[in-house]
């Protein structure tokens, strides 16, 4: 920022700024918790106050502690590297992971044995669900998706991570937006749209965070040495701008008043079931696929050490991905009141987006060709691949269920909890498991604790997710099937409770792969544990903070 | 392209495009034939899906497409098909009074399998899948009635609903003595209600006092030999088979609280051939009565 050649230390602007911003937001937060309606309401305007003045605390104590001069852009001609927040994003990521998955297998059980709800409101499964998904997908999948943004935007760059306190900014508020959902959920403040639980106010506090997330990274890429901007930032770009996006048009609403957690949302009727779709399908799409994509494309070669395999077909699929995914939103709404033109094109859209979502599993995994006897040495690797191969199996399932015939068996049962499940387990969690093992020895400067762990790792969350995606596949269509079936006299053979008993089994099977997915992740743990504590630095010292060839 | 930095990859033999980030390098490989054949052909499929379904949104409504195809109309279908296969025993049942689908066992067993959906989907949650009961709710499976447990009565309970907001109900409440017994006289109205069944009073428990009690407060609804009213859904006390519970602090709470469960409505929220199906279920559980 200002005053690099200020011999004295200067607040800078941001500094300053920043620091009255979040003085005055504590004002503010105590009038609102002093006049909220509900005491749950008020109890988040004091976590706000709370986070405010604890920034203002940070934000002067930073200052005191640093030099006068911020921090160089290059030393020596090699770029300055801003890994902090990136080991901050790595590690919470863990952490909100382990609690997601935890909460997953509580209402897995929950629903194999609906006693252990114990008739407490706050860990009903209708709090707890939306706390088991947003703790997944935002908290932990959204803390990788930083983190490793943040890393590879600066290495493929070669450019310092712009702003100086906008990178903290960012990882701190956006982990205390998941703070003020999950709290909210366990509470009871949802506005009940699927993925998109969290009320007006932490929507707007997102809204803010999200901004700064795209300005640094536009500034960093601003910044870049390279020449051209490498595939795995176009799909970061794509999915920070479409979430944004996303986010603005689902989340439209009118607050009841600025002392109540409740508003109300501007869409209604079958207009509103059509914009959830739309955000609620294009958060699969530009979250937990372009994102993601963007970390394979950086991970896979970078770990094989060879390169990616076809840059046309990045070109391609990127393309392709962006254009048509954002059609295939009324796929969530077949046999609905929604328009059947409607309908039409998002089925039609969903199955033109077979191959361009294929495009990135041919990418990821023929970029192993004169490397294929890693997967057998390198568990790391090998757990990168197999969720490629995750990707492409639940790409294939995805447009496989928007056919309205499959859709019409498929609907409403535990098949698309199988399905979202293969893709979330399988592709999302362990892409960003194979990251993670990456980062975690380049960021700390170690050599990881042990491969033989992450291969106990891989193999017992592959069992798990093997075990949960058959259960489901079987009670989904055993489901499906019983929901339809007529006797010859014309009479539904099956009353509903029927086939809820029915399910009963392979909810126990699917509540064990969960249990089995939550023990992998607790082997992970112990070894970036040992890694980060380790003394034994990794020979290749300096890899972190050595420039790009 | 920086195309004087091309070189070529020596396991695959392919160029790459020169570029370099962070070590890594992209081959130039061209995009799979197959991949781009499928692509294709997905596309054609759309189009060719397009010409046949609505698809396209207008100014005022979408293209129909050559079938005009639409989701509202295939339900319309959809009921007609299940009509026709349900053939004319439905309006035959629609039809028919009571006593002649008992008599017909074509019409019978069409009633019983239209009953049994019916019974598993509406009632369930409160009479269990067997119509066993539970605590508060009648079992439909043995002898005893509250209303009645002829056909018609059955199926009068069925559509009015018990103690519910429509003129023909099943009536008849039973009010709480709170206030109007004391302790002692719960005691021994509870006492004597459950000799009527033959079970033991507690020690101490005066029955004379009782069975006197009991001629006062409750026989105008319960009848003086205990034996019930099915005219006010008051429960035969003399047959050992209880709604609630045959302990003696279950029995007094009901003394002191009173009892009133409830049944909704069915008439307007089932069709008339669905009550009719379901009175005829219900009556062949085993306990009805001719």
């Amino acid at each position: 920022m200002a005053n690099a050649l200020a011999a004295q230390k200067k607040m800078t602007i941001g500094e300053g700024g920043l620091a009255l911003t979040f003085a005055a937001m504590a004002l503010l937060c105590i009038v609102i918790a002093a006049k909220a309606y509900t005491p749950e309401y008020a109890f988040h305007a004091y976590l706000f106050t709370a986070a405010s003045v604890a920034s203002v605390f940070a934000i002067v104590n930073r200052y005191y502690n640093r030099p006068a001069e911020p921090a160089p852009l290059t030393i020596d001609g090699k770029p300055n590297y801003n890994m902090g927040p990136v080991k901050f994003g790595t590690v919470i990521a863990m952490f909100w992971g382990i609690a997601g998955f935890l909460v997953g297998l509580i209402i897995a059980l929950q629903l194999a044995f609906p006693a252990l709800n114990f008739d407490l409101q706050w860990i009903s499964f209708g709090r707890l669900r939306p706390l088991h998904t947003s703790a997944v997908i935002f908290a932990f999948g959204g803390n990788v998706l930083i983190a490793t943004s943040f890393y590879v935007v600066q290495r493929t760059s070669r450019a310092r991570l712009a702003g100086d306190l906008s990178p903290w900014f960012v990882v701190l508020g956006y982990n205390f937006f998941i703070l003020i959902a999950g709290t909210g959920y366990l509470l009871g403040i949802t506005q009940s749209k699927e993925y998109a639980e969290p009320e007006w106010y932490a929507d707007l506090w997102l809204t803010v965070v999200w901004v700064t997330y795209l300005l640094v990274f536009l500034a960093t890429l601003w910044r870049r040495v390279e020449p051209h901007i490498y595939v795995a930032n176009w799909f970061y770009l794509a999915f920070i701008i479409t979430i944004a996006m996303l986010h603005l048009g689902n989340n439209a609403t009118v607050p009841v008043s600025i002392f109540s957690p409740k508003s109300y949302i501007v869409w209604s009727g079958v207009q509103d079931a059509m914009v959830q779709w739309w955000y609620g399908h294009n958060a699969v799409g530009f979250f937990l696929t372009a994102g993601f994509l963007a970390i394979m494309y950086y991970f896979i070669p970078k770990r094989a050490e060879r390169p990616v395999y076809s840059y046309r077909l990045s070109i391609i699929h990127f393309w392709a991905l962006i254009f048509l995914y954002i059609w295939a939103g009324p796929h969530h709404l077949h046999y609905t009141a929604l328009p059947d033109w409607a309908q039409t094109l998002g089925m039609t859209f969903s199955i033109i987006l077979w191959m361009p979502s294929w495009g990135g599993m041919i990418n990821g995994i023929m970029t192993l060709s004169g490397a294929w006897d890693k997967l057998r040495t390198d568990p790391v690797l090998r757990m990168m691949v197999v969720s490629v191969a995750f990707y492409g199996m639940s790409t294939f399932e995805g447009p496989m269920m928007s056919v309205k015939v499959v859709n019409s068996l498929s609907h409403y049962t535990d098949w698309t909890i199988g399905h979202v499940h293969s893709g979330a387990l399988g592709w999302v969690a362990y892409i960003s498991f194979g990251a993670i093992y990456c980062l975690v020895p380049w960021l700390w400067n170690r050599k990881l604790y042990s491969l033989k762990l992450v291969n106990w790792h891989f193999w017992i969350s592959t069992i798990g997710i093997v075990l949960y995606i058959t259960s489901m596949w079987v009670s989904g269509i055993l489901q499906g099937l019983m929901w339809r079936a007529y006797t010859s006299l014309g009479f539904l053979e099956y009353s509903f409770v029927e086939t809820v008993e029915a399910m009963h089994p392979f909810y126990v099977i699917r509540a064990l792969g969960g249990f089995l997915f939550l023990c992998g992740a607790l082997v992970m743990v112990w070894n970036l544990w040992k890694t980060v504590n380790s003394a034994e630095a990794e020979e290749t010292a300096g890899l972190a903070l050595a420039p790009a060839e | 392209m920086a195309d004087e930095h091309k070189e070529i990859d020596a396991v695959t033999g392919t160029a790459t495009t020169g570029h370099d980030w962070d070590g890594i390098r992209e081959l130039n490989t061209p995009l799979p034939r197959w991949w781009l054949w499928t692509f294709y052909i997905t596309i054609v499929w759309a189009i060719g899906y397009w010409v046949v379904y609505p698809a396209w949104p207008l100014i005022t409504g979408s293209t129909e497409g050559i079938t005009a195809w639409h989701a509202r109309s295939a339900v319309v279908d959809d009921l007609a098909e299940l009509k026709v296969q349900r053939g004319p025993l439905m309006d035959k049942l629609a039809e028919a009074s009571l006593p002649e689908i008992a008599g017909s066992p074509q019409l019978l067993d069409f009633a019983r399998a239209q009953g049994r959906v019916a019974f598993a989907d509406n009632c369930a949650p409160c009479h269990g899948a067997g119509g066993g009961g539970a605590k508060g709710y009648a079992n439909l499976n043995d002898d005893d009635w509250l209303w009645g447990g002829k056909i018609g009565d059955i199926e009068q309970t069925i559509r009015f609903g018990v103690r519910s907001a429509h003129d023909k109900t099943r009536a008849g409440n039973m009010p709480p003595f709170t206030g109007v017994l004391k302790a002692n006289e719960v005691s021994a109205v509870a006492d004597f209600a459950r000799s009527l069944s033959g079970l033991p009073a507690e020690k101490g428990v005066d029955l004379d006092l009782g069975k006197k009690l009991f001629a006062e407060n409750c026989a105008a609804c319960h009848g003086d030999a205990g034996k019930g009213n099915r005219e006010l859904g008051a429960p035969n006390l003399t047959d050992k088979i209880w709604l609630y519970a045959s302990d003696k602090a279950t029995i007094e709470q009901g003394i002191l609280q009173g009892r009133g469960a409830v049944m909704p409505v069915w008439e307007g929220r089932l069709s008339e051939p669905v009550i009719k199906a379901l009175a005829v279920y219900v009556y062949t559980f085993g306990g009805g009565e001719k």
